[in-house]
């Protein structure tokens, strides 16, 4: 879908691009990555010709883009950038429809794909669409910046550390929709970071560049199992095994028949019950399925419901998401001493868990960094 | 959006008393002549006090609107990059014409352009440009990188940029020029009396030479109530060009 093929970009005596070459097939999440002045932004704006090549060739779609119209090129190309960029003097569903107004679309066809793309990210449209820019947080800004790159349906996105400028924790839930809406889309993605752990979670290919140079393209698995150089085993960090569990999404591992009991039963029928005799904890949940707590068995009184032997904690602080990572459900795992953690949905249901045994299987037999974490999980509650 | 109706209310219901005011010239006769009781003529003979603000909104309107189309593609220009390598030039150019006397340049420019309207309008026009060229210049520059960035990154042209980014994130300040200039152009206009274009100025200088302060004060007040409900009425329209607000 896209292809440089000895793609260099000199500024006077630096060398900003060395001939690059990279092959970047249709549908996939090309992440180029590198320390501050590798490169990798260069990169991205020679594909759409914000910067012009020195020398070699860029072809998306087999049309190498010198033979396009820059504007004509653009428009084709979604493009979404960290600071966001939306337009203050516009409302949001008027930022989004930006490359639409510009390619002449008809103004219900325009209403209809600002509906859409609102829902898509994740914004209700009726709240969102007349709001102005200023009146949105960090993390909303960059769902419209999304949304606007995505407005003309543009078979390829090109995005410059997207989510950049937002909390870490924002970060994470943008990564995951991120995940999500590119599951369905299936663009070509062009994703510059300078976040290892956000290149893991979203490339199906890392480009790593230093100096202009690229130094592996690659897999995150094999650029994180087999790094090219030392410079790529160092970028990636020490705590590779750990990193690999950024690829693996709590939902895919969770077991999901959980020992669960409602906030109504009485103790003593907890005890007689097989529940209580097998699992020593139990997830306590609500009328709706939303998780409530847990309790030890072993701490239930007599005649006393499971409140009173309920663990107090927040679900939304010692619960994770289904679309979370491993990686995070262990550090939230590490951080609590829990040996075990819930699975839960947006609205808090409890959807399953994920045990310990469970995330050292998903490391591999290759690897013992983390079973050492082990030792400091502790009991749980 | 809510937009508040009292101030752009306000400011017309000024204009319109500005307006009656100026035309009940029995008013103007009455007030003078209390105020003076010794001169024998307190109201400037040759014109009426609304035939001298008409005159004067003529020099004005004239030459800021030419201020106006000289000075705002002015500004745009040396913000491309085909006059960037001018901006100090037009940068040192338009404070010189600011700094210059006004009433030099009406001397300078008479012989050229004769006696009356002409020179005066050329004076005014040079005279004003500062604001409304460093106001452009400012509020072109004040726009985000990143918009602009994102602008051309979605395909935008560069007139499109201007017309739908540039221009109306900078609408705001530039009117603020704007304002400035026409606010003081009613001043210094009453200066173009010396060559005969007419407007307030007239009666000061009559009274300058008959030393007659009632022709004075009838002209500076005019004036000054002039510049006082221009600038209400052009802070509405700035006011109005503001990006839109919660």
């Amino acid at each position: 879908m896209i292809r440089l093929e000895n793609v260099t970009k000199r500024y006077g005596e630096t060398l900003a691009v060395d001939s690059l070459t990279l092959d970047i097939p249709a549908g996939e999440v090309c992440v180029l990555i590198g320390p501050s002045g590798c490169g990798k932004t260069t990169t991205l704006r020679m594909m759409n010709r914000l910067i012009e090549p020195t020398s070699g060739h860029i072809f998306v779609d087999e049309a190498d883009v010198e033979t396009l119209r820059p504007e004509q090129l653009r428009r084709g190309l979604g493009y979404a950038i960290q600071s966001v960029g939306l337009f203050p003097h516009l409302t949001v569903g008027e930022n989004i429809v930006t490359v639409p107004k510009l390619l002449k679309w008809d103004k219900e066809r325009m209403a209809a794909r600002v509906e859409e793309l609102l829902t898509l990210v994740g914004l209700a449209p009726s709240e969102y669409e007349g709001k102005y820019p200023r009146q949105l947080s960090g993390g909303e800004a960059q769902r419209v910046g999304v949304a606007r790159a995505l407005a003309a349906d543009p078979p390829v996105l090109l995005m410059d550390e997207p989510f950049g400028a937002v909390d870490p924790l924002t970060r994470q839930r943008l990564q995951a929709e991120f995940v999500r809406i590119q599951r369905d889309l299936r663009k070509t993605v062009v994703f510059v970071t300078h976040d290892v752990d956000e290149a893991i979670r979203l490339a199906d290919r890392i480009a790593l560049m230093r100096g202009g140079r690229l130094q592996q393209y690659a897999t995150p698995e094999e650029i994180l199992d087999h790094p090219a150089n030392k410079f790529v085993h160092d970028f990636m960090g020490a705590d590779r095994a750990l990193k690999r569990l950024g690829r693996v999404k709590v939902s895919d591992v969770m077991r999901t028949d959980v020992p669960t009991v409602d906030s109504s039963t009485r103790a003593a029928d907890l005890r007689s019950r097989a529940s209580c005799a097998e699992e020593r904890f139990l997830y306590l949940v609500d009328g709706s399925g939303r998780l409530a707590g847990w309790f030890d068995c072993a701490d239930l009184a007599d005649g006393g419901g499971p409140e009173s032997a309920m663990t107090s904690v927040d679900w939304r602080e010692s619960a994770v998401a289904s679309d979370a990572s491993l990686k995070e459900a262990l550090s939230r795992m590490l951080e609590f001493g829990f040996r075990s953690i819930a699975v839960v949905d947006g609205e808090g249901r409890l959807l399953g868990d994920v045990a310990l045994p469970t995330i050292e299987a998903a490391l591999g037999a290759g690897d013992t960094h983390v079973a050492a974490a082990d030792g400091q999980g502790g009991a749980r509650p | 959006m809510k937009r508040r109706w009292t101030g752009p209310l306000l400011a017309a219901a000024a204009a319109g008393a500005f307006a009656y005011v100026v035309s009940r010239q029995d008013w103007w006769a009455a007030a003078l002549a209390g105020l003076f009781p010794s001169l024998p003529q307190t109201v400037f003979p040759t014109a009426t006090v609304g035939e001298l603000v008409i005159q004067h909104l003529e020099v004005v309107g004239i030459s800021s609107a030419l201020t106006i189309a000289i000075g705002v593609p002015l500004g745009i220009w040396v913000t491309r990059a085909s006059g960037k390598d001018f901006r100090e030039i037009v940068a040192a150019g338009v404070d010189f014409g600011q700094t210059f006397p006004p009433i030099a340049v009406l001397a300078l420019m008479m012989p050229l352009l004769g006696f009356g309207f002409a020179p005066a309008i050329v004076a005014l026009s040079l005279y004003g440009l500062f604001p409304v060229v460093s106001n452009t210049v400012a509020g072109l520059d004040a726009v985000p990188a990143s918009v602009l960035d994102a602008a051309r990154g979605m395909g935008m042209g560069r007139w499109r940029m201007l017309r739908a980014v540039e221009i109306p994130l900078a609408s705001r300040v530039m009117m603020g020029g704007v304002r400035t200039s026409v606010i003081v152009n009613i001043g210094t206009a009453t200066v173009a009396a010396a060559t005969g274009a007419g407007g307030l100025g007239s009666p000061i200088f009559s009274g300058i030479n008959l030393q007659n302060g009632a022709f004075v004060l009838e002209g500076a007040v005019a004036a000054a109530l002039l510049a006082v409900i221009a600038d209400a009425v052009l802070a509405q329209v700035e006011e109005a060009l503001a990006p839109a607000r919660a």
